[in-house]
Order: C-alpha cells, then sequence, then structure tokens
C-alpha cells in the first residue's frame, strides 16, 4: 500500500497528515477520539535534520496533554550515511527520537508502528522499533542489511547466502524474518479498513516487552527469551 | 566493524604497574571488569562454563565463544551495589547476536527489580552481528526499551566507551539512550563506521583510512566538546572508575523536561554548527584558540580546557 492508501483507509472522513522532505506528520480521526500520525515516506533516509523534526513532533503530541495514540509509518532508507550526520552526532539524534517515542508511550499515548514499505539499520532503530507494537503491510521489507552488502562483510558468495536466507530467518532482510523474529509483532490485513485493525492492535496492548518470546513462539529467535529469562531470575535476587 | 589501526594511546608499559593503571583498551572485558569494581566483588550471570554460545555462526562456519562476547553479572563500586555488562571487542567486533544481545536484555529487566544504584555499560562494538542480523537490530530495540524503563525508574544506566571497535551502528543509539557517558580518545561513538560511509558513498565523502579524521570526527574528545559525552578519560581504569562514580551520582531523569531540554540541545547544535565540514572548524567555533592542537591534549589539559568552556556540563539526555 501507498501513503494515500493507508491513510485513506485509516481516515475515510479525511484527515490533516502532510509529507514534508519526506517526513510524515498531523493527525486524523480515529473511533471517538484521534490518531496522531509520525513517520517517514519515499525511502528517505534519516538524518540529523529529519530526526531532529520528527522528535519534536512527537514531543507536540505528548505536550497536548491527552492521551492520543501515535502511529509511526515508516517506509525510509537506512539513516543516512555521511560526514555531516557522524560529525553532528547522528546518535544523539536517532537515540532522542525513539527515547521520545519510548517517553510518549510510557506516558499514556500508546505508539504503533506500521511498517509499509523500506526501512533499515538505525532509521528502523530510531521509528518503528521503538514502539510499543510494531505492525507490518504485506510487500514491506524492512532489514538490517541487504544481502549484497552482507556478502561483502562476510565474504560469503551472494549465491551462498540467498540459500541460507531461505531456511535462516536470523540473519535474512524481510517481513516474514521480522515477523519470526517477533520484532514485528502482527501483519495487517490491506483489504479491511486499517482504522479498526489499528484500533485493535492499541486496546490488545499490554505492558510488557514480548518481542524475545514472540520470537521464541515463531521459531526466528530461538534462544533470546530464555536466554533473557536466565539471566534476568540469576542476575535478580538481593 | 571499524577498530583503528593504531590509535592516541600512551605505551601500556607505563600504566600496567596495578590493576586499575591497566589501560582501559588494551584490557579484555573481563579484566576491565575485575579492575573496574572492588576487588573480588564481581559475580558473573551465566558465565563462560555456562556455554551460552550462538546458535547461529556455526551456519557461517565462524567459531563461537563461550559467553557470546558479552559479560553480565552484579559488584560493587566503591561499595555501591551495580549491575554490569561488558562487550568484547575481541569476539566479533563486539556485535550483538542473539544471545549477546539477550544477556543484556536480561541484566537490564533484572535491574528493574533488583534496583542497583547503577548500571554500568561497558561499550566495545561494531553494532549488529550481521549474521544475526535480525536477533541484534531486535535486540538493541529491547535494550534501548529497557534501558528507559530503568531510568524512568530511577536507576542510572551509565556508559563506559573506550574500547577497540568503539561504540558503532546500534550501539552508538544504545548509548545516546544511557543516562550519562564517559569516554575516552579510543572510545569513538558514532553510527554508520567510516568504512561503512566510505564503501556506500565514496572515499570522498569519508576516506576511512584517514585516521585522523576518524578521530577528532567520531572520537571521545569531539564527543564531549559537543556534549555527546559528560565526562572524558584518561586510558586507564583508574579514570574509568572514577568517571562512573562521579556520573552515577548525578544522573538526569528521563522525563518530558529533561526530554525537552535535549530536543532544544540538539537543535541548538544543528542551528550553530550545521554548516560546518570539519571539527575543527565546530571547537574554533566553540572558542577554542588553538583547535588543531586539540587531539593532542592530554586528558589533563583537555580538562583543563573544557572546564574554560560553556555549556559543557549539562542534564538534557
Amino acid at each position: 500500500m501507498t501513503l494515500a492508501d493507508i491513510l485513506a483507509s485509516l481516515f475515510p472522513a479525511g484527515h490533516a497528515v502532510r509529507v514534508t522532505d519526506g517526513l510524515v506528520s498531523g493527525d486524523g480521526p480515529l473511533g471517538a477520539s484521534r490518531l496522531a500520525v509520525v513517520g517517514i515516506a519515499d525511502r528517505t533516509a534519516l538524518g540529523v535534520d529529519g530526526a531532529c523534526t520528527l522528535s519534536r513532533h512527537v514531543l507536540d503530541v505528548v505536550q497536548s496533554g491527552d492521551r492520543t495514540p501515535i502511529l509511526v509509518v515508516v517506509d525510509s532508507d537506512s539513516q543516512r550515511m555521511s560526514r555531516r550526520d557522524e560529525l553532528l552526532g547522528l546518535n544523539e539524534y536517532l537515540a532522542h527520537l525513539a527515547k521520545t517515542l519510548l517517553l510518549a508511550d510510557a506516558a499514556g499515548h500508546p505508539t504503533l508502528g506500521l511498517i509499509y514499505g523500506h526501512s533499515a539499520a538505525g532509521a528502523f532503530i530510531a521509528t518503528a522499533l521503538a514502539t510499543r507494537v510494531l505492525a507490518g503491510l504485506p510487500g514491506a521489507d524492512p532489514s538490517v542489511m541487504d544481502l549484497p552488502s552482507v556478502a561483502r562483510v562476510t565474504k560469503l558468495p551472494l549465491e551462498t547466502l540467498q540459500a541460507m536466507a531461505r531456511d535462516t530467518p536470523v540473519f535474512a532482510p524481510g517481513l516474514d524474518n521480522m515477523v519470526a523474529a517477533g520484532a514485528v509483532h502482527a501483519v495487517l490485513d490491506p483489504d479491511s479498513p486499517l482504522g479498526p485493525q489499528v484500533e485493535a492492535l492499541i486496546g490488545q496492548m499490554g505492558a510488557d516487552d514480548i518481542r524475545d518470546r514472540l520470537g521464541l513462539e515463531r521459531g526466528g529467535r530461538p534462544v533470546a527469551h530464555t536466554i533473557a529469562a536466565r539471566v534476568a531470575q540469576d542476575a535478580g535476587g538481593g | 566493524m571499524t577498530g583503528p589501526n593504531s590509535s592516541p594511546i600512551p605505551n601500556r608499559d607505563e600504566r600496567n604497574a596495578s590493576p586499575t593503571g591497566m589501560s582501559w583498551y588494551e584490557a579484555s572485558a573481563r579484566q576491565r571488569v575485575a579492575a573496574l569494581l572492588d576487588p573480588g566483588t564481581f559475580e558473573e550471570v551465566l558465565g563462560p562454563e555456562q556455554r551460552a554460545m550462538s546458535p547461529h555462526l556455526p551456519l557461517f562456519a565462524l567459531p563461537r565463544a563461550f559467553d557470546d562476547g558479552i559479560v553480565v553479572g552484579r559488584g560493587r563500586l566503591d561499595g555501591k551495589a551495580v549491575s554490569v555488562a561488558a562487550q568484547e571487542g575481541r569476539f566479533m567486533g563486539g556485535a550483538f547476536g542473539e544471545v549477546h544481545g539477550a544477556k543484556l536484555v536480561g541484566l537490564l529487566r533484572a535491574a528493574r527489580a533488583s534496583r542497583p544504584e547503577a548500571v554500568l555499560i561497558l561499550f566495545d562494538t561494531g553494532g549488529v552481528r550481521l549474521q544475526e542480523a535480525n536477533a541484534g537490530e531486535t535486540a538493541i530495540a529491547e535494550t534501548m526499551r529497557a534501558i528507559a524503563d530503568l531510568r524512568r525508574d530511577g536507576v542510572p544506566v551509565i556508559g563506559l566507551i573506550g574500547g577497540r571497535a568503539g561504540c558503532y551502528g546500534g550501539g552508538g543509539l544504545i548509548a545516546g539512550t544511557c543516562s550519562r557517558l564517559a569516554v575516552s580518545e579510543g572510545g569513538r561513538i558514532s553510527v554508520s563506521g567510516p568504512e561503512v560511509i566510505e564503501t556506500n558513498k565514496g572515499a570522498e565523502e569519508f576516506d576511512s583510512k584517514d585516521r585522523a579524521l576518524v578521530w577528532r570526527t567520531m572520537g571521545g574528545k569531539h564527543r564531549r566538546l559537543t556534549g555527546g559525552a559528560d565526562a572524558f578519560c584518561d586510558d586507564t581504569v583508574a579514570a574509568f572508575r572514577t568517571a562512573a562514580l562521579d556520573l552515577m551520582g548525578r544522573a538526569p531523569a528521563l522525563d518530558l523536561a529533561t526530554l525537552e531540554a535535549e530536543q532544544a540541545r540538539l537543535e541548538a547544535r544543528l542551528a550553530r554548527f550545521g554548516d560546518c565540514r570539519d571539527a575543527t572548524e565546530i571547537w574554533s567555533r566553540l572558542g577554542i584558540d588553538d583547535p588543531a592542537a586539540v587531539p593532542g591534549l592530554t586528558a589533563q589539559d583537555f580538562d583543563g580546557l573544557v572546564a574554560g568552556l560553556d555549556g559543557m556540563d549539562h542534564d538534557a539526555r
């Protein structure tokens, strides 16, 4: 689905969501209340400037004082790779954006990510992966790194990696593999109105981070949940 | 993976006379933890004898480590209860794999219940381990959520950065989520590493072989001068111990006021330095008379320089 399709399905009565320089912000009616929307469109790379704009939008929602849920829509490149971005401290800008989303959620604004296109690496961590519940749409293409780049770094032939990727979800790009890892909680149905699906996901949200448990149940992260639970138990005593 | 070929670190023979004089950069993760904490107080959890190894590396015909490249546990720092995680930069560049990440997440979750006086994260990482990319990336997101939860509960999370792998990729984002950071000359904090930028954008954008460029763009002094780190340390365990104790006693809360202050701080940085091409231009605008001399300053002289500048210490993190 395109962003326009998504917004039309979410807000059949209209909305005030705009895209400026690949950055999404605005809101629309949801049920008896409203839904704030922020995010990245058009496969835009996320650099210091864009991250700073998005974090301002998130803080504005929190400042409103109500409990408006926040939808984070993502079709991005990776973090913007440049000397200027790193010179200016990109890690702080991306972490700050993630912290505003984490704080918003804790302050009563449920955060829901929606990966509908591409995303990768730092841009993915700072946006979609910083929400409480992350949904995907069929055709979405999240990744940490594309296979040709993985081939360069691991010095394995691309054909070998492609063959391995078919039965090893832990390293291969793609929505199905992120679902298997537990990073993406649910895949939405593009043929049904998105508003009720989003409302249902928000209504089902629990307080805990269940991504490692999902990764165990779905087989994409076979040991993380058990390891984390063992450490939590052994390190937790008085 | 972005480890440098050389670094501006003093000769190790000068400093290894006592455990705390040990070079942070040269030490292993286990040596750092043992020398950082009060002697004999560290209790490792899920230690190497438990053989919690990566289930994925054999697929790539790569060797595994009994601790998957991270040491986690509890101990005391000047008598205060602390939880500690230390990444081993010499195994897979300290990168986040499934077990590695889950150990850190488990430690942070445990701290929510046990409430130590601080959690210390000794970063030494190139970012996500590509052979386990989805697990590593998700673990980084879980780590950031767990740190935010801890900070909101009032437990400081202190990052110590001075290892050979630096603090790159998702490690840089986790560092930016911590309450406070101490960094040495060897500690580099960045998202895209020099090689990654050069591979994707060309050597004209970033010449990864220009080590001086790497240090002044991503190194500890630049991060301290621009507000990305709260303390600059000599490359000794003793210096990091002193910094950790100081920082855990003055950690900012994670609340709306803090994030509004950070927003203002980061917007001001863009407005003030957004057109700078090189770190030396930024340092000059900060009021440093001889920016070219900054990389060569000792930690003591550098601290003196920082003390004479405005706005170096802040709670906007």
